[in-house]
């Protein structure tokens, strides 16, 4: 099949390719003309006309969680792959706690076969330590061979000081970052960041040292060994600054922040909201100003959704008995530009940098190149379009977001990947 | 008169009137308990649960009483913890019960913000009888009847709340009620068990007992919950009743009077020794006797709500 991108503005910061008003001819999934397409070339073509959208390489979420094998009942590859797509993403990679977790090359293949034919690719993070316990290792090399991208114990962080240097030494062999989870558990054990308002609300606080005490148990660790780390969903102040300070001594270190960490602050709570309770929780307003400063300055490297999907039954509960975690895949790119992008924060290069190419460049993953003879892989934005958010038009198998009915500017129009198209209107896939 | 809210959920956004019409509603029925019958009609045909997801004997029974003493139907729903580890979720629970036509609910919880939770679900009139360590807006309304029973006013009194304040709900909602009606308000208590920003709320912090007993007109005294993780938060009992326990010696010596509250029940030879518990025992018995009566004002006052 062949099809026409037709006055779009091409963006590719990885290439230093920014082209206003052009065409695309994608033909079977391939790029075949950047430009000017003669008449013969676009005899056939389906066109679709995308003046002012902006097309750019296919985004990457690299936190979601898709709880397959496990809890099917929340979330499946196959639906989480769909929440991807219609939120305008094309990879994403998945965490590892699920039942059993990520800890066996079975598993990795299990999510990659379950994954295989989809738009979306599917890029599993295993386990660092046997069932995310902190005792033993994984078996790094077979994880990896079975297509695994990075380790982590998220959920928590790697229990021990001495399991973390294992897991640094070990990993460093593939060149490949532990990704932590940043959260000192004895510390934790809350329902929500202690400040006033964890007084006033009497929810059991967590104190934001205890994510900066890990943060910087793991800074030191991976400076001693010469790991790489990414401290997932930053969310404090001091955490930011003591990654920037790292990074300027020349540590491995990357960072992923939320569109919730960057967009609300522990006000949200005041509701008791059970959709608004996530690991770490959400904190002040001066954490939600560092994260965006650091997003800025490029401290923190990558915008990651830390996707939780959750059922009804579990979260309209009481607050303190609900699970962690929000929904995040189909409300990133519209808080992102909304948040960040109008309110001018980042740029449009910066933005596609944080959800495309920086993610795929700390796992190893190959970015999306447009050029001729290239596999399309690519989102499809529209930076001026308003839309209010509606869960029940999610495509994830959950409805756990804080964000339902919230105006937003900014979206994902659709997606090219693996030789399908997907449109966020029609809500279907097109084999190309 | 009416109050402003169909529900009490906490003493943080109830208005000054509101309080004040509590808390001389109170006074009429106080009179009611002192007749030889202690029933009126007021809230004839009305059916009002007590939902007890947590162990408690006096709130319950004050509350039960004071449902008797107004003429409602009650009936009694205790489960310890929640129900969800029987199985049914929460959400279920409460509209099984809402299924059986209630009026009002009388809710106790371990997990703060759960009567907010029951608001959203549930038709009924809810009252908070303790919601983890949030609130516990009828035990604010019934020690500030006392104090105002014993001083004539609430206003410029100083008041100071000793004790495990971080895991108390009876402190924050005497904190929210006192400062309402222009009392003023302190803490005192090991830091371990002061919250970290609680001089936001315009409280001072005292970390000296005696102190504490030199500057106030009030000691809301709070039960130590021996039973609870509260534990953790002071290194021994003995250093704890040895620091920041009420000893008549500590009392003697600031020479003034001062009038000592305890929610109940009290932990003789821990927070206060049993001299000054057996010394101020009247105080304690007509402050259950009063707690009747503002539960009454309370479940009358939203009760007869249109």
């Amino acid at each position: 099949m062949k099809i026409i991108l037709q006055n779009i503005n091409l963006l590719n910061p990885d290439q230093g390719l920014n082209e206003k008003e052009i065409n695309l001819l994608i033909i079977d999934g391939k790029i075949s003309r950047i430009g000017k397409i003669s008449d013969a070339e676009a005899n056939d073509a389906r066109v679709f006309d995308l003046s002012g959208k902006y097309v750019v390489p296919g985004l990457f979420d690299m936190h979601v969680h898709l709880r397959e094998p496990g809890r099917e009942d929340e979330e499946t590859v196959k639906t989480g792959c769909d929440s991807a797509a219609n939120g305008g993403f094309t990879g994403v990679a998945c965490m590892p706690n699920t039942e059993p977790a990520i800890d066996s090359a079975e598993v990795v293949t299990l999510i990659k076969e379950k994954a295989l034919g989809h738009l979306v690719d599917v890029h599993p993070v295993g386990a660092a330590t046997l069932g995310r316990k902190g005792e033993v290792i994984s078996p790094m090399a077979e994880l990896i061979e079975a297509g695994a991208v990075g380790f982590s114990d998220d959920g928590v962080a790697i229990k021990t000081s001495a399991m973390l240097r294992r897991a640094f030494e070990y990993s460093g062999m593939f060149n490949v970052p532990i990704i932590e989870h940043c959260e000192d558990d004895s510390l934790t054990g809350g329902a929500m960041n202690e400040g006033l308002n964890s007084t006033t609300l009497g929810l059991p606080p967590v104190p934001s040292v205890s994510e900066d005490i890990i943060v910087s148990r793991d800074l030191l660790m991976a400076g001693y060994t010469g790991g790489k780390i990414h401290i997932a969903h930053i969310s404090t102040k001091k955490s930011v600054e003591m990654v920037r300070d790292a990074k300027k001594r020349g540590i491995k270190v990357t960072a992923e922040a939320t569109p919730h960490h960057f967009s609300l602050t522990d006000d949200a709570v005041k509701t008791y909201d059970t959709n608004v309770k996530m690991s770490p929780p959400l904190r002040s307003q001066s954490d939600v100003d560092a994260v965006q400063k650091g997003l800025k300055d490029g401290t923190i490297d990558c915008i990651a959704s830390d996707h939780a999907p959750h059922s009804p039954e579990e979260k309209e509960t009481e607050f303190e008995f609900a699970p962690n975690g929000i929904l995040g895949l189909e409300t990133e790119v519209g808080l992102a530009l909304s948040e960040l992008y109008t309110k001018k924060i980042l740029t449009l290069e910066q933005i596609i940098e944080k959800m495309a190419i920086n993610p795929r460049k700390i796992l190893n993953i190959p970015v999306p190149k447009f050029e001729e003879g290239e596999m399309a892989n690519l989102t499809i934005l529209d930076t001026e379009s308003i839309w209010t958010v509606d869960i029940n038009k999610f495509k994830s198998k959950s409805h756990n977001s804080p964000f339902d009915k919230r105006l937003m500017t900014g979206k994902a129009v659709g997606v090219i990947n693996n030789g399908k198209m997907y449109l966020t209107e029609s809500g279907s896939y097109i084999n190309l | 008169m009416a109050l402003s809210g169909r529900h009490l959920l906490g003493m943080q956004s109830v208005p000054k009137e509101d309080i004040q019409l509590i808390l001389d509603t109170a006074t009429t029925f106080r009179e009611v308990l002192e007749r030889p019958i202690k029933k009126v009609p007021t809230l004839q045909g009305k059916t009002i649960v007590n939902l007890f997801f947590e162990n408690s004997t006096r709130t319950r029974i004050s509350f039960e009483l004071a449902e008797k003493r107004l003429s409602a139907d009650t009936v009694n729903f205790s489960v310890s913890g929640s129900s969800v580890s029987k199985g049914e979720t929460f959400k279920d629970t409460i509209k099984n019960i809402e299924a059986m036509k209630v009026d009002m609910v009388v809710v106790r919880h371990s997990a703060a913000g759960t009567p907010l939770f029951l608001t959203k679900i549930c038709d009924a009139n809810i009252i908070n009888a303790g919601d983890g360590i949030h609130e516990h807006p009828t035990q604010a309304l019934l020690d500030m009847y006392s104090v105002r029973e014993k001083l004539g006013r609430l206003e410029g009194v100083k008041v100071c709340i000793v004790g495990d304040v971080a895991h108390s709900r009876v402190a924050l909602s005497n904190i929210y009620g006192l400062k309402t009606m222009g009392a003023e308000v302190s803490v005192c208590g090991p830091s371990t068990m002061i919250p970290k920003f609680i001089e936001e709320l315009g409280v001072k912090v005292i970390y000296n007992i005696d102190e504490a007993i030199q500057e106030n007109d009030v000691l809301n005294v709070l039960r130590i919950q021996l039973e609870r993780k509260a534990r953790e938060y002071f290194p021994s009992i003995r250093e704890y009743s040895k620091y920041f326990g009420i000893t008549a010696e500590r009392l003697e010596k600031n020479g003034k009077d001062i009038l000592i509250l305890h929610p109940g029940p009290i932990n003789r030879g821990v927070e206060i020794s049993s001299e000054v518990a057996d010394g101020m025992h009247q105080i304690i018995l007509k402050q259950v006797t009063n707690g009747v009566a503002v539960r009454m004002a309370v479940l009358y006052l939203l009760g007869t709500l249109i």
